[in-house]
């Protein structure tokens, strides 16, 4: 019982688009098969925020909400482009606080924009892809994640069977993601970016 | 219904998508995300994508009709169709929505104009084509038979 409360990763995923939710959850529960997951998923940078127990308006360091460790995550996936509070100030928010700092962050666009991912990989997101996510994304993502606290680091977080099966046609699928989308790179001392056309 | 010919039409027909370019890449993503628990996944994602899609379309259309169009507000409905689009695997959709968003930056009224119709006409064609998709999906399986899986 307690390894699999170690062991248990959860993830939160932002983003206004129902359809961008289901889709992010699907991904999500696929790839992570082999452990006890959750997914939780909310609409908005201020229902992120209250899910970790921070309120909007509030001093990064007040403890009237104190973070649950139930409800702890592990992850979280954010979508740049939203009304009200973007990705962006949501990122901030999360990096400002200082029960939140150490939950990497993801941000997800539809747009590559140079400045956009400099700023929030200046910010302290782990990582910054260009919508839709891939199974190839969420594998690039793996090293950084086995830095959270509550990751279990010796383990292979995908090694489930459909991502193994996709691992063979990776570099074609690679090259026609490519041809669609320049790919952006993950954040680690040198930050790659693909040039546009 | 002979098994093997549904699933001949339904290979035929899912492959004439991709060559017509009407499907890209990512919908192959998302029908191996789909498995035995789950098997309406990606009828359940299109449906969505086809009531979202469906919507702004039609937001679109009558923010046009207006005497004075607010662009910004239309390009905004532009970028979340084009997002949308790209999530599925609607290439021509999204391909029209990127055209459209290239005429805007430009400032060229006109450009975005012309990309109204083609927008609508092409989520119709898309609509379509999916429909009868899932429609030879569900004659498959009731005749005993499995879906035949998209080699890429």
């Amino acid at each position: 019982m307690e390894i699999a409360t170690q062991t248990q990763f959860h993830v939160l995923a932002v983003d206004d688009s129902s359809l961008e939710r289901k889709l992010i959850e699907k991904l999500l529960k696929t790839s992570y098969q082999v452990f006890l997951y959750s997914v939780t998923t909310v609409d908005s940078g201020s229902k992120a925020l209250e899910f970790l127990g921070l309120k909007e308006d509030q001093k990064s360091n007040a403890s009237t909400f104190p973070y649950q460790k139930e409800t702890k995550v592990n992850l979280i996936i954010t979508d740049y482009c939203m009304p009200g509070m973007s990705g962006y100030d949501l990122l901030k928010k999360i990096k400002e606080s200082s029960a939140l700092r150490d939950i990497p962050v993801v941000i997800l666009s539809s747009e590559n924009v140079p400045s956009r991912v400099t700023r929030c990989l200046e910010e302290g997101a782990e990582a910054f892809f260009l919508k839709p996510l891939k199974f190839s994304d969420l594998a690039r993502l793996e090293p950084h994640l086995s830095k959270s606290k509550n990751t279990p680091e010796k383990h292979n977080l995908f090694k489930s069977k459909t991502v193994m099966m996709k691992k063979r046609n990776k570099r074609k699928r690679e090259e026609e993601h490519d041809e669609m989308h320049e790919t952006v790179g993950v954040t680690g001392p040198k930050l790659k970016l693909t040039p546009s056309d | 219904m002979d098994v093997s010919m549904l699933q001949r039409t339904y290979t035929d027909l899912l492959t004439s998508l991709f060559r017509e370019g009407i499907l890209n890449q990512q919908f192959i993503e998302l029908q191996q995300l789909q498995d035995e628990n789950n098997p309406g996944f990606v009828n359940e994602v299109v449906s969505l994508f086809f009531e979202d899609a469906g919507r702004l379309i039609t937001e679109l259309i009558s923010n046009f009709n207006q005497q004075a169009v607010d662009y910004k507000k239309v390009d905004a409905y532009v970028h979340q169709l084009k997002g949308s689009s790209a999530s599925i695997g609607a290439e021509k959709i999204r391909s029209v929505c990127q055209t459209f968003r290239e005429y805007y930056d430009k400032n060229d009224i006109q450009g975005c104009y012309n990309c109204i119709q083609p927008l609508k006409q092409e989520f119709m064609t898309f609509k379509s084509k999916l429909e009868a998709l899932f429609a030879l999906e569900q004659q498959i399986v009731a005749a005993g038979g499995s879906i035949p899986m998209m080699r890429h």
